[in-house]
């Protein structure tokens, strides 16, 4: 039996306290991060403590940021496809189908058949890249750092796939106005499979060696625990919110692409049977790597032949008629949007991107960080997916 | 299925509200007077189902001396989403806060104090720097903010380096005294 702390000595900390005394020496400022190997990307968390406890937490963003809104707004409508994607790194894909989508959807371009599908298969690729970085972080942020090796191998297969299919691992560049880039090379489609069949082997030993995890369960149970009541006024969405038992997915909800024509039920919480803290967001996302790899498995079956592009108007005479338009979808950290507005000329007038972590790292994080020990707030903040790039951009 | 005609009849008996306009069939823009705006949203979030904030965010219209501020509503049950849009003067940009609404309402607040300079008087921090510390220009995502001026008056190129004409260096270093090329 561990000794627990005496907490006598440190004061008791009851909330809403604006400035802290930080000369009577009950509390201590900690700086976690920009550089930190336990903080998700560029991004600083000014801490205050009292004793090994979090009393107050406060989000600082900035590292990253390069003013793509506004670098948009200076490009033509077609210089932007290779700009979009760099917002994001695990799902650069999420960027380009919505500034796609949102582009055709304003200027009337219909795409083929085939290339809907092949753009729904790029974005589960990515969702099933991003997850398994994402698994790997979560393990590593509770000092496993074995599962983070095993599940960034497996994120470079599907990497190898994405650079044997669009030329780039990282910025695909895949999906652009009036359709994909161009069809699936010979022999592709049978290495994906290979490559799904590997990520299942190893997610199989991933799940017996974290979810029995003595110290992983000790640690990551109870933490950061998220109520269905806080779901809305927090903003929360994705698996953070299924996570809490709210039955919410885009996909489903609201389909786009293809995902009305495939087979899958949204996974919750409660249909997991697990709490909503860090170990039941854990085994939500586990959960839905598998039914990434279903879902993949069932375009490739379903998958029509046909072209995959049409040809958009001369784009370097683009220009998309006065309107706005705004789109949705569900990438692995909740909703991200795409809001676009159009004055009738060559070059956005505005774009406005969408990232779930804007609400999960800043208003959600600061609340739910005070009372967490401090050797657990990477833990914590890595359950919650955090991506400091959606936060500036 | 949202009655567009009904919720802006509904609307408009208790606030301001200009024309409701159709997208697509899951997405509608309301035109709302600034004075009701926090009251027209915590309507629509309370009896009408619009319970999930999106984002707010602020078009800069500047050839009508107007910042265009949008709030994206979301309804679940009925698969909606109402962007509720206002016009604020642009040589005097305060809006009234709606920090009570939901917890991101702050942070997105801060966002627009920060990138275009509209005032959102009693938000908590809402003139802390969020993404540019230190910054000293104007708010940047104004359409009048010129970048390259602002970039060549406040960055100065690195002593010792010069620019070269790339045609006329390369017959200067690599080929003197040729004539011919």
């Amino acid at each position: 039996m561990t000794k627990m702390p005496d907490r006598e000595k440190f004061p008791v900390h009851t909330g809403g306290v604006e400035n802290f005394d930080l000369e009577s020496g009950r509390y201590m400022k900690v700086w976690q991060g920009p550089q930190h190997p336990g903080v998700t990307g560029n991004m600083a968390l000014e801490l205050v403590t009292s004793g090994d406890e979090i009393v107050d937490l406060k989000t600082h963003v900035g590292y990253l940021h390069r003013g793509f809104e506004k670098l948009m707004e200076r490009r033509k409508w077609i210089q932007n496809f290779p700009l979009v994607c760099r917002i994001c790194v695990p799902e650069p894909d999420f960027n380009e189908y919505l500034y796609a989508s949102a582009t055709e959807e304003l200027s009337g371009i219909e795409i083929p058949e085939r290339a809907v599908w092949m753009r729904n298969l790029n974005l589960e690729m990515a969702r099933l890249a991003s997850f398994l970085m994402w698994l790997g972080g979560q393990a590593g942020a509770f000092g496993m750092g074995t599962i983070g090796q095993w599940t960034v191998t497996m994120r470079d297969f599907i990497l190898d796939r994405f650079e044997e299919l669009s030329g780039g691992r990282i910025y695909h560049m895949y999906i652009v106005p009036g359709g994909v880039r161009g069809d699936v090379p010979d022999g592709w489609i049978s290495k994906l499979l290979d490559t799904l069949k590997k990520v299942e082997k190893v997610m199989d030993d991933i799940e017996l060696v974290l979810f029995n995890n003595a110290v992983f369960k000790k640690r990551a149970m109870g933490l950061g625990v998220i109520t269905p009541d806080m779901v809305d006024f927090y903003g929360i969405t994705g698996p953070n919110a299924r996570a809490a038992g709210i039955k919410r997915d885009i996909r489903k909800d609201r389909p786009y692409l293809v995902y009305d024509k495939l087979d899958f039920e949204v996974i919750t919480g409660d249909s997991l049977g697990v709490d909503s803290d860090a170990f039941g967001r854990t085994k939500l996302r586990s959960a839905e790597i598998r039914q990434s790899i279903d879902l993949i498995r069932q375009m490739i079956d379903r998958m029509p032949r046909g072209p995959v592009h049409v040809s958009p108007p001369n784009v370097l005479h683009w220009k998309i008629p006065a309107g706005e338009t705004y789109l949705s979808a569900e990438c692995t950290r909740g909703e991200y949007g795409y809001y676009i507005v159009s004055d009738g000329s060559d070059k956005p007038r505005r774009v406005y991107v969408r990232g779930p972590s804007y609400t999960h790292a800043v208003a959600l994080f600061e609340h739910m960080a005070p009372g967490t020990n401090i050797a657990d707030i990477a833990g914590l903040m890595v359950s919650l997916h955090t991506y400091p790039p959606e936060i500036e951009r | 299925m949202v009655d567009l005609k009904a919720l802006r009849a509904e609307m408009d008996k208790r606030y301001q509200v200009g024309e409701i306009s159709e997208q697509r069939a899951d997405l509608a823009f309301l035109d709302c007077d600034k004075i009701d705006v926090p009251d027209a949203v915590a309507y629509l979030r309370d009896h009408e189902g619009y319970v999930h904030l999106s984002f707010i965010t602020c078009v800069d219209r500047l050839e009508d001396e107007l910042f265009e501020i949008v709030y994206m509503l979301r309804n679940h049950e009925k698969k909606h989403d109402l962007g509720v849009k206002t016009k604020i003067d642009r040589k005097n940009p305060v809006m009234d806060s709606m920090h009570n609404h939901w917890a991101a309402v702050a942070t997105y607040q801060r966002e627009l104090y920060e990138m275009f300079g509209i005032d959102f008087p009693g938000s908590p921090g809402v003139n802390r720097p969020f993404a540019l510390e230190s910054w000293a220009g104007p708010p940047p995502m104004r359409r009048d903010f010129d970048t390259k001026k602002y970039s060549e008056e406040t960055y100065f190129p690195r002593p010792g380096r010069e620019t070269h004409d790339p045609a006329e260096h390369m017959k200067k270093t690599q080929y003197p005294g040729r004539a011919d090329l």
